[in-house]
């Protein structure tokens, strides 16, 4: 290949916000639920049923817009975008087009070259659709409408990003500032995050930029890396064999590894976007603003600099906890509990992240509870239970968030600290092994080590070796 | 007095006098539907029985003096386009043939907390577009003071139950004019309040920035009271308004001495039948005499209003019907392949004639590429329209002109003119695109023997000072015709 190209790439990124009820009426946004059981007159269009927004959707909207350093619209409407599907109750959906909340921001991402700043185009706030069932038995579709008037935002960035690192760094980076303001668990698996990717190739240094395709369907930070290798290597492809890229969207197969057309710009459809009469115009007043700006959280960079001076853990650790909203809030509850930083963060960088990664799952998805970690550690220091059955008891914690005191009671994991009980077991191990005793005695060390597992196995883990180890050495001395 | 003389106000202090009952009200009602429905056509729906559970209900609550309101006990027709939980609710059109909603509108709900008694739904024209009730699926309703004529719409079959005795009272709304100029040529009293007075939720929607719903009944006072009954903030409705002035039985007072009455000199050119000028302007002639100011002014851009409306109201209508698939509720057609066939044959089959006219027409106006051409400059039309009465009001407490060009027109003669229908419309939809309160009450009969209305606009939230205007004008008047005797 001879010539050089360059990859631009801009991002259209649904946020799914975590408000407890609708953006236009009071139903509730809990996921799963019988079908139509989160419903009423107005999320499935009833005649006659009105909108009412959810101030909590403003709220969130402009918090994002205020941390990705947007200006925030001050008179802004909602239109209405026109088109007929059975998803849609109304046939339209609720969504901003001429003055959306937020406009002309931006975020910093770490490149290889150094910070780099993404543009923010525009955020909107929007409701999200129905969900449709096709029954294969029935040969029907059927429609859930539970999912009908859930809020998003839809964050549209410049094309400001050259290659799939910067967009998953973009993408990190504005899902990091969402969980610290709480406007979103931003889960890409579950669709509360989803990216849509605009991609164009052009000659490196050309000034002009090539056509685009948007490429939809993208479900994890991989299936986006992926999407945009296959895509830029597609429309490459095409360019070197003299033909012309035309502007579509694509929907990527993240199984087979390649996209297919969906539709193209010729068959796209006329929304006949205009303001909703429903709704009146949101006035955004300095005061509200500038109440919405002191409440805005500790962002990682600040929380950096706090926990250097207030715990005492490695910059590594810092970097890591900060790094997720809901592993710092852990690491600061959990801290603010048992006063003991530097074991709550080796639980948090150790088992924590060790189970996270086998599991497939994210920060967002642990359950287990700062108080039950900080009885675990409690525990673990009265030696009421040794190292290895912490272990397992914080593996049960992480699966379903039980009290560890009842656990080990439960379970009979408490360590036996009847010395009693111990010496005779010990008595018996050593009468079990003479070889180790006598190896021992002969100053091999590691005999020792053989025969406090020995009495640990006897004693089912429930023992404290280090008590074992000094009560053995004063018997064989 | 017969009970279907009565008014409204009068039928419930009659209730609680124990002159009747509730029970014995919607039978005289009921023996009235039986004498005149099958040729007058005014309901869609009609409840006998559930009227009259509904009535020793309420009969036993006034008797324990839990409803003491002045519409207490009083039977009440409902427009269609108001939805009422477990009855009926088509808009006069196919596609809603048999949608029976989940809820129930907040002004009819308002109504019933006040004890009213719904004895069913009206026709109109369907989705309240229309000037005739011409345009039901349901067929036409006719004028009770000549069945050869329309009553007028869309709230025509609110109007025509109210002149003919059919009710007591009616509930219709008025996006361009349909309860004003309806209760015009039926001879009844209709107003259109501020827009945001009375909760839209429940309504139907046809221009949702227009719409409002008021009141269709027989006198000022009547009017002032169902104002009150259905006035309300409502959470459910954005474009609700808080106001604290709502006690409209108040402004029944016969004072107009001093009050500022302008003429618009637009509203009396050509097209104006003679006989509606001359009867018209006699009505300001009488509050001149109860010693008011009256003097003609120039309202301008009165021509611009119906292009602005049309373009506005039918963009609106355009989007607001889309929920019309056949997916949810109401007509679906059989026989189809595939969605977007079953969307196409059910739309077509189930919308009628007008209907289909203005989803087009709104459907173009905010076509990409004409969206700047039309809708926005409709929108500029109606900040203008605004504005000039802003300016009017500076000067007058009342504006004062007839609400519609004619009488009623005869049946079938409308229709096959739209563009001069849509004329006809010319006094009534300027207050909508302003957001203003107007009334409509008889001033007079024409050669024909039908009622002419005389149109009374305030400023916005100034019903009180329209209400004391038009009792003033009412009780001037004298007793207009045999009420229900028509």
């Amino acid at each position: 290949m001879g010539k050089q190209y360059e990859t631009v790439i801009g991002l259209e990124v649904h946020v799914e916000l975590a408000t407890k009820t609708k953006i236009f009426c009071g139903c509730s946004t809990a996921f799963g639920g019988t079908p139509n059981t989160h419903t009423c007159p107005v999320c499935t269009g009833m005649p006659g049923s009105l909108p009412v927004l959810n101030k909590q959707v403003l709220e969130y909207a402009v918090s994002v817009g205020l941390a990705t350093n947007c200006d925030i619209t001050r008179y802004c409407k909602f239109d209405r975008k026109n088109y007929f599907y059975p998803d849609n109750p109304q046939n339209y959906q609720i969504s901003q087009l001429y003055l959306p909340i937020c406009r002309n921001g931006y975020i910093e991402i770490e490149t290889a070259d150094g910070t780099k700043k993404v543009g923010i185009h525009e955020i909107h706030m929007e409701e999200d659709a129905g969900k449709l069932i096709h029954d294969e038995w029935e040969d029907c579709t059927l429609v859930d409408y539970n999912r009908s008037g859930v809020p998003l935002i839809e964050i549209v960035s410049e094309p400001d990003m050259r290659s799939a690192e910067e967009v998953i760094a973009y993408l990190e980076k504005l899902r990091m500032l969402i969980q610290y303001l709480g406007a979103s668990d931003c889960k890409l698996q579950e669709g509360s995050m989803r990216a849509d990717v605009n991609l164009s190739v052009r000659e490196a240094g050309a000034a002009q930029l090539g056509t685009r395709t948007e490429m939809k369907n993208l479900n994890s930070f991989k299936a986006i890396m992926r999407a945009i290798e296959g895509e830029r290597e597609r429309q490459i492809d095409l360019l070197e064999s003299g033909e012309a890229v035309v502007q579509e969207t694509r929907r990527w197969d993240d199984t087979k590894g390649c996209s297919y057309a969906m539709r193209s710009k010729e068959d796209a459809q006329d929304y006949r976007y205009f303001p909703d009469p429903d709704l009146v115009p949101i006035h955004i007043s300095e005061e509200w603003l500038a109440e919405r700006r002191d409440a805005l959280p500790e962002f990682r960079t600040e929380k950096i600099v706090r926990y250097k001076e207030e715990y005492e853990i490695p910059d590594y650790d810092i970097d890591i906890i900060t790094g997720s909203k809901r592993l710092a809030d852990l690491f600061e509850e959990t801290v603010a509990i048992c006063k003991e930083p530097k074991k709550v963060s080796n639980w948090l960088m150790g088992e924590t992240m060790r189970l996270l990664k086998e599991q497939g799952k994210e920060p967002e998805d642990i359950v287990f509870s700062p108080a039950h970690l900080a009885k675990l550690i409690a525990m673990t220091e009265s030696k009421e239970i040794n190292g290895t059955v912490a272990k397992e008891v914080f593996e049960a914690m992480f699966e379903s968030d039980v009290d560890p005191a009842q656990y080990v009671e439960e379970k009979g994991l408490k360590t036996v600290n009847d010395t009693g009980a111990l010496q005779k077991t010990l008595e018996e191990i050593i009468a079990a092994n003479p070889q180790s005793v006598a190896d021992y005695r002969g100053g091999k060390e590691k005999a020792l080590g053989f025969l406090v597992g020995q009495t640990m196995k006897a004693m089912k883990g429930k023992a404290d070796p280090g008590l074992i180890n000094k009560m053995l050495r004063e018997m064989l001395s | 007095m017969k009970l279907t003389d009565m008014t409204a106000v009068e039928l419930s202090a009659a209730i609680k006098e124990k002159k009747t009952t509730v029970m014995e009200a919607v039978e005289a009602v009921f023996e009235k539907i039986a004498e005149k429905e099958e040729s007058l056509n005014c309901y869609v729906t009609l409840d006998q029985e559930g009227a009259l559970r509904r009535a020793r209900e309420v009969q036993k609550r006034i008797e324990a003096g839990e409803l003491t309101g002045p519409l207490a006990g009083v039977p009440v027709a409902v427009k269609d386009n108001m939805c009422t939980k477990g009855m009926l609710t088509t808009c006069s059109s196919k596609i809603l043939e048999n949608f029976v909603p989940t809820y129930t509108a907040e002004a009819v709900i308002k109504l019933e907390e006040a004890g009213a008694v719904i004895i069913g739904k009206t026709n109109m024209d369907e989705f309240a577009m229309g000037s005739t009730t011409e345009t039901s699926a349901y067929g036409a309703t006719k004028n009770p003071w000549n069945e050869a004529h329309v009553p007028g719409g869309s709230s025509g079959g609110s109007a025509a139950a109210v002149a003919a005795g059919e009710c007591f009272m009616a509930l219709g709304s008025d996006t361009g004019g349909s309860i004003r100029q309806p209760a015009s040529f039926c001879g009844v009293v209709g107003m259109k309040p501020t827009y945001g007075t009375v909760s839209r939720y429940g309504l139907i929607a046809y221009g949702s920035s227009l719409d409002q719903i008021g009141p269709l009944c027989k006198d000022v006072t009547d009017c002032a009271a169902i104002l009150e009954t259905i006035a309300s903030h409502d959470e459910k409705d954005s474009t609700s308004v808080k106001r604290d002035d709502t006690d409209f039985m108040s402004a029944l007072v016969e004072d107009v001495k001093g009050m500022r009455i302008g003429i618009p000199r637009d509203y009396f050119t050509e097209g104006l039948s003679a006989e509606v000028r001359e009867s018209v302007l006699a009505a300001a002639q009488l509050l001149r005499q109860a010693g008011a100011v009256v003097e003609e002014f120039d309202l301008s851009l009165v021509d611009y209003a119906i292009p602005a409306y049309y373009t506005i109201a039918s963009a609106e209508a355009s989007s607001n019907l889309e929920r019309f698939d056949g997916v949810k509720y109401g007509y679906r057609a059989q026989d189809c392949e595939g969605l977007h066939p079953m969307y196409k044959k059910t739309r077509s089959e189930g919308f009628g004639v007008e209907v289909k006219r203005r989803i087009m027409l709104g459907s173009f106006v905010l076509s990409s590429g004409y969206y700047d051409a039309y809708y926005l400059k409709a929108l500029r039309v109606k900040a203008l329209i605004k504005k000039a009465f802003d300016d009017a009001f500076a000067k007058y407490d009342i504006i004062l002109g007839p609400a519609a060009p004619t009488t009623a027109p005869e049946l079938g003669k409308s229709l096959q003119d739209p563009i001069k229908m849509y004329l006809g419309d010319i006094y009534t939809i300027s207050v909508n695109l302003a957001g203003l309160p107007g009334i409509c009450l008889p001033c007079g009969i024409d050669g024909k023997g039908l009622p002419i209305g005389v149109q009374m606009i305030g400023n916005c939230f100034e019903e009180k000072k329209l209400l004391r205007a038009a009792y003033t004008y009412e009780r001037a008047r004298g007793t207009f015709v045999r009420r229900g005797e028509v």
